[in-house]
């Protein structure tokens, strides 16, 4: 390699190492404003006061769902294993919304401790599969997977 | 190329070497890859045909999702090229600004209209998805965010490398932008693991296998290929014309007016 591109070499590789330093810096000091939802434990750990907007993530705890008679009012029950937190949402869900799929609802907590959503978005796991393999593997004893919400 | 290497006729005997020295002229890269791209089309149209046809008409439908699943077939193929496309023009970049090496220049330069082509698609696509999935045409969550960056910093590397005059002094500062842009790449990547997003975890790893059924995911691989073709056509295509207008005067493009071929 001649001098010339040899120093051309160390100039770019010094650019991407600072690029890189400072992407890095930026992304851990952003950690807290990247993170779309707070799970019921993150709650839990750090409380949100009353009034105040977020986003709620967890699953729709199996049982949970109440719809509220001669309105478009639902109850039901957030939950990523060992908190949960109440929800109340008044309009149209998405179609993916059931019991024990993913939500991430926003609104804010009242005095309370209902959360009182003003939409909520149905998200969904990684897994593909037809419905016959989603029944075998039901009988079978494995859980129709969904999506680990107790990382952090 | 007017730049000559020092030890150049011990290097000569290396084939590979030499092979790379020809193609890195012109003359030898425009006639060489011209003989590519006819089967390049050919088979993304073939395996196209094929994996729309799976996709469309034979794969069942999704337990949770029923019939909108299908866009996976497009959404994840073109997610996977538009990192991929920026992959290689930030590794020609990379070569082109250490050796100046002006086919490696254009090639980098002619990825990011491509590259920005499947980002859109990835785009549009996965929020015509999200909307009966998720209930949402958008959320400024950590993976659809970056991904829109990802098309940002594509345009910025075509708009840079059209704002400047003179080819190579343009090329050379769109490969630097090019190449800082790659920090995004890994952001894109592992967004769905570092924070939480409405995007669910990456289905199919290269160690961990698929959480796709089998059933269906051989169609999403055929699609996979089928648009590496598809790139790799659009980008000989594009480099190939970029050169003829660069040497409009030289000799070798004389030639190939002249015989016809």
């Amino acid at each position: 390699m001649t001098p010339t591109r040899k120093r051309r070499l160390i100039a770019v590789l010094l650019i991407l190492a600072g690029v890189s330093v400072a992407a890095v810096v930026a992304s851990i000091s952003l950690q807290q404003n990247l993170l779309y939802f707070q799970s019921p434990s993150d709650l839990a750990m750090q409380p949100i006061p009353p009034g105040r907007q977020f986003r709620l993530g967890g699953l729709v705890k199996p049982g949970s769902v109440n719809r509220v008679e001669d309105s478009l009012a639902t109850r039901f029950v957030v939950t990523d294993g060992p908190k949960e937190v109440p929800v109340e949402y008044v309009g149209i869900l998405p179609d993916l919304f059931r019991e024990g799929q993913g939500v991430i609802a926003r609104g804010s907590l009242n005095d309370g401790g209902l959360f009182e959503a003003s939409e909520v978005l149905a998200k969904h796991d990684e897994n593909y599969m037809p419905p016959e393999v989603a029944d075998a593997l039901e009988k079978t004893g494995h859980v129709s997977a969904s999506t680990d919400y107790s990382k952090e | 190329m007017t730049e000559k290497t020092p030890n150049k006729t011990k290097l000569r005997k290396n084939p590979v070497v030499l092979f790379i020295h020809k193609l890195g002229s012109p003359a030898y890269f425009y006639h060489f890859t011209g003989k590519f791209i006819p089967w390049f089309w050919a088979i993304f149209l073939v395996l196209t045909a094929i994996g729309m046809y799976q996709a469309f008409f034979v794969v069942p439908s999704d337990y949770q999702q029923g019939e909108s699943f299908r866009i996976l077939y497009l959404h994840v193929p073109a997610a996977w090229m538009s990192l991929l496309a920026y992959i290689i023009m930030a590794v020609c970049a990379f070569i082109a600004l250490i050796w100046r090496i002006r086919v490696v220049e254009i090639l980098a330069m002619c990825s990011a209209p491509v590259g920005a082509a499947f980002t859109v698609v990835t785009l549009v696509a996965g929020s015509l998805w999200g909307r009966p999935t998720w209930g949402t045409y958008w959320v400024w969550d950590a993976r659809l965010t970056s991904e829109l960056v990802l098309l940002f910093l594509y345009l910025g590397v075509i708009g840079l490398y059209n704002a400047i005059d003179e080819p190579r002094k343009a090329a050379r500062a769109a490969c630097l932008l090019a190449l800082v842009g790659a920090v995004n790449l890994p952001i894109i990547h592992y967004s769905v693991k570092w924070w939480n997003t409405l995007h669910q975890g990456s289905s199919i790893s290269l160690m961990g296998g698929s959480s796709i059924d089998s059933s269906m995911l051989w169609p999403l691989l055929v699609m996979s290929i089928a648009v590496k073709f598809y790139y790799g056509a659009n980008l000989l295509t594009r480099s190939r014309v970029k050169l003829l207008e660069q040497d409009l005067r030289k000799g070798w493009v004389r030639n190939i007016v002249r015989e016809g071929k």
